[in-house]
Parts: C-alpha cells; structure tokens; sequence
C-alpha cells in the first residue's frame, strides 16, 4: 500500500454535461457554465458554494479569469494548468491538496468548447496556433497535427511489434458497440472493421474511421473532502490516485514511439491507490486515435508491451468483452470537443454510482481513467472508486 | 570567447538556409543533441559545440500525408534516427516504385540538391532497402 494520506480523501460529488455535439449560437463559456450549473446543482451545492476552479482552453491562455468572472464567484484556489486533454484528469491532485488543506471546500473542475460550431475555423486556429506555439522543428514538415504524430507512433507500433490496421479499426469498432448503447453519444450508427479498413486513409496507418470526432461539448465536476461528501444527496466517487507526467511536446522528442509517460503515471496512481490493473472495472481512456487505447493499455499494465493489438481484438474490450473500455463510445464515437479528458470522468463517475442505463458494467466499484495531452506528450492517471473500496 | 547575438534557433536555421546542416554535441557528456538548446538535455551543461553530422540514419517511423493532387498531391513526414544517435524529423524523398520504410538507411540529400524552396526543412534519401 502506499500509506498516501490523499487516497480517498477527496470526492466528485457532482458531474454535468451541456452541448454535447452541435451547441451552435452559443459560446463556449456559455456552454460551461450551463454544464457547471449542472454538475453544482447535481452535487446539491449552489454555485456560491464554489471557491475553488480548475479549467483550461486551448485558446485561451488565461481562461480562469473569464470563468471566474462569468460564474460570479471568489475563489481561493485557482488552477488554470494546460496540459492538452489530459488536463482535466491532472487538474485532481492539486485539487486534492487544495481541499485536505482546507484552502477551499469546493472545486469546480470544467471546460466547453465549441470547435465545431465556432466562427474560427479549425484550419484558421491551427495557423493561428503556429504563429503563437512554434514548433520549428516539425511544422516546416507540415505534419497534420495532432494525427500525424499519432500516425507515426502507430506506424512504428505495427513495424515492432506486428500490430495489424485489424487492431487499430477493432478499438474503434468496439468504442462505437459502446456509442450504441448511449443515447447521447454522436456517433450510433454501426461500424465494422472492415468499415474502418475502407474509409478514407488520411496519414498512414491511420483513416478517418480510426480519428476522433470534431464536436462541441462542455462538461463540469466537483470536488469536496469526503467527509463533506457523504452529506451531500448523490452517492460520491472517491479519488484513490491520481499522477500526471510528461516527457516531452513533440513527438520528435519521444524516445519511444510505443511507450508514452503513462508508464510513469499509471504506476504512481496504481501505487497511491493500492490497486492494480486487474482490480479495475471499467476503464475509461483517452482515445483520440485508435492506437491511443492500445498504447495506454501496455503503459498502463493491463498487458506487455507489444500486445495491445491482440488484446482489444475480438471484441474484448467491447460492450460484453473482457475489460470494459470507453463505455460511453469515446472520443471515437460518443463526444471531442477538442480536448476530452473531463468526459472521461464524467463518464466513470456514472458507471460507478450505476447510473448508465443500457451501457452500464454490472457492479462497477472501480474504474480508471486515464488522459492524455498535446501529441502523446501529457499523460494523467486516476483511480476513482465507490464507498466499499476505501 | 566570441559573443554570440543570436541563440541556438537562429543559428540553425541561419546554417541550413546557407545550405549547411549541423547538430549539437555536448562537450560534458559526448551526447549529440537534437533540436538545438542552450543546454544539454542529457546532462545539462550550457557547452555545446555545432557538429557537422555524418547525414546517414534509418528511417524510425514513417506517415505518407494523403492531399489532394490540385493541393500538391501525397507527402510523407518521417522520423530519422541520425548515425550520432538523435531523431529528427524530415522528409524522405522517394526514390524508384518501393516507397520509403521503417528500417530503410537513409541519407541527407545534399542542399543543392534539395528542392528549391526548401530552406527551413531537411530531406532524406534512401540508399538502402530493409529487407523484407
């Protein structure tokens, strides 16, 4: 065990989602605050209660203050840590320290984004994005980015390892089985591997089949201690372990295009829970391309290295597999609002208070989750865990 | 020692758009070094002297970028694994009906030799197939 005194001593004790898909006439922090006023109200707190926040924009680089101001409130922890996707997932540790301490008493983790609808184009702020974040080294290449360095990563994966185009398209295959069963998922129509083989090849080895989807989205959480959790009306999710890591920006700087910083970050939150990975119920992983799960679960311990392909295969990770993975359909299938980490907990916090209907995993007590920023470079790993498992 | 009133960016790319390609060694620790810094990843030491690479590696990972013919057609982005131990990325030009590869040996195209707008970027050539 790990003798950590931060395990279990936080909870999410409220989630909400708003926008999911097409939000179009709205702004982007119009649609967090309406998803913040959801998860506050789900948490049975008013948002006056708030006095801690945590969020980031990929565009704005001072995005806590605009939220801040928006919401109305005070607060006395402030987090506006920019990791990509996986920043809402990194967003907790701080959190907890924060609250333990007794610096605030309750944190609004939230982010919304309107890629999809939004008058700037994708194509605009990526230009705009390579005046203001160069990356001198690789941009001259005209990588298409992120997905080309998710391509690579893929490419060198199936070199090394024999991983088979079979195996990328059964991760994208069994994140659409899960789409199906969740009514709010973007994606619901059905999709065979061979669909993914034949769709549009877009940066080899990858099509479109095994990329995210481009929606709008806004999603929220809140944090409390435990104790204060347990008065609260809905049934809290405690945070077990939580790390984030990162080793490099580009993937030119990866030393290894199969291993990612989740090596690093599974094992300490692995660790501070006191768990394993055969201890996990339902995982929930960031899967902006389809190598992404296959990687993460070999980084993660679910198998060696090198195996990922032939362990998602035969639906083993789909709905009725072996190890239920993205249960809500994913980045892949369900929702991408450009960054899609705090989905991922939104997710897990509905499977384990067994609030997911058609889709649910029987008597999940304990699920991981785990994001992942920028091009394979920001990796975040929590453990989050019902009552029975402190 | 000379002052220098420009950092390791600039001057890298100053080199390449005349034509000369170079890396970093580290005087500390002996590493090569890759993209340009002020310091040494490996150890940290600021001393860091501008080598001429020998521009022969292998191709470590490979995408060929699918765009429309009107756009300028397909182009691939590669990762190169340089005989001195650092990666960079580049593109490889395809030479013959096999295209480039994981494991294919690779050398740098020689600037005059590189396409004329090609100045902010680095070109490989295959002159060897992995076998298959």
């Amino acid at each position: 065990m790990s003798g950590n005194t931060l395990r279990g001593r936080c909870a999410i004790v409220g989630a909400g989602q708003y926008g999911l898909g097409q939000a179009a006439g709205y702004s982007e922090i119009e649609i967090l605050a309406k998803a913040a006023s959801l998860a506050v109200a789900d948490a049975g707190l008013r948002m006056q209660d708030i006095d801690g926040i945590a969020t980031a924009s990929v565009s704005a680089t001072m995005w806590p203050m605009p939220v801040i101001e928006y919401l109305g409130i005070r607060p006395t922890f402030i987090n506006g840590t920019m990791l990509g996707g996986s920043s809402f997932v990194a967003h907790l540790e701080a959190a907890m320290h924060a609250l333990d301490v007794g610096r605030c008493n309750a944190v609004l983790v939230c982010y919304g984004s309107t890629q999809r609808t939004a008058q700037i184009g994708r194509r605009q702020a990526t230009e705009y994005r390579k005046l203001l974040d160069p990356q001198p080294y690789e941009a001259p290449y005209q990588p298409l980015s992120p997905l080309s360095s998710y391509a690579l990563a893929a490419a060198r994966h199936m070199h090394q390892y024999g991983t088979t185009r079979e195996h990328l398209a059964e991760v994208a295959v069994a994140a659409r089985q899960w789409a199906m069963l969740n009514p709010e998922a973007q994606q619901r129509d059905p999709l065979t591997v061979d669909d993914v083989l034949n769709a549009r090849m877009v940066s080899d080895p990858l099509t479109v089949r095994d990329c995210c989807l481009v929606t709008d989205g806004a999603g929220a959480f809140v944090m409390t201690r435990a104790d204060r959790a347990r008065d609260l009306p809905r049934p809290p999710v405690y945070i077990l372990g939580n790390s984030t890591a990162v080793w490099n920006r580009q993937v030119s700087s990866m030393e290894d295009l199969t291993v990612t910083a989740a090596q690093q970050s599974g094992r300490l939150a692995f660790e501070m829970a006191g768990l394993t990975p055969g201890d996990m119920d339902v995982v929930e992983l960031y899967d902006a391309f389809t190598i992404n799960p296959i990687l993460f679960l070999e980084d993660l311990g679910f198998c060696k290295k090198g195996e990922g392909g032939p362990y998602v295969s035969g639906g083993a990770i789909a709905p009725g597999g072996s190890l239920p993975v993205n249960t809500n359909g994913g980045g892949l299938s369900c929702v991408h609002p450009g960054m899609y980490g705090i989905f991922l907990i939104i997710e897990a916090l509905r499977q384990l208070r067994g609030e997911c209907g058609e889709r649910q995993v029987e008597n999940a007590q304990l699920a991981l989750v785990h994001g992942n920023g920028g091009t394979l470079s920001s990796q975040s790993t929590a453990i989050l865990g019902t009552e029975i498992t402190l | 020692m000379e002052q220098e009133f420009s950092g390791p960016q600039a001057q890298y790319f100053d080199m390449l758009k005349s034509g000369v390609f170079k890396i970093q060694r580290c005087d500390a620790c002996a590493s090569h070094v890759f993209f340009p810094r002020t310091l040494c990843p490996h150890c940290g030491s600021e001393s860091l002297q501008w080598v001429e690479p020998s521009g022969r590696g292998e191709i470590y990972s490979i995408t060929t970028i699918r765009r429309d013919a009107q756009h300028g057609g397909d182009y691939n982005v590669a990762l190169i694994d340089l005989a001195e131990g650092v990666r960079l990325m580049a593109h490889v030009a395809a030479i013959g009906a096999a295209p480039p590869a994981i494991g294919d040996a690779v050398t740098l195209v020689p600037p005059e030799e590189m396409p004329e707008k090609a100045q902010d970027v680095l070109y490989f050539k295959v002159r060897g197939k992995v076998r298959r």
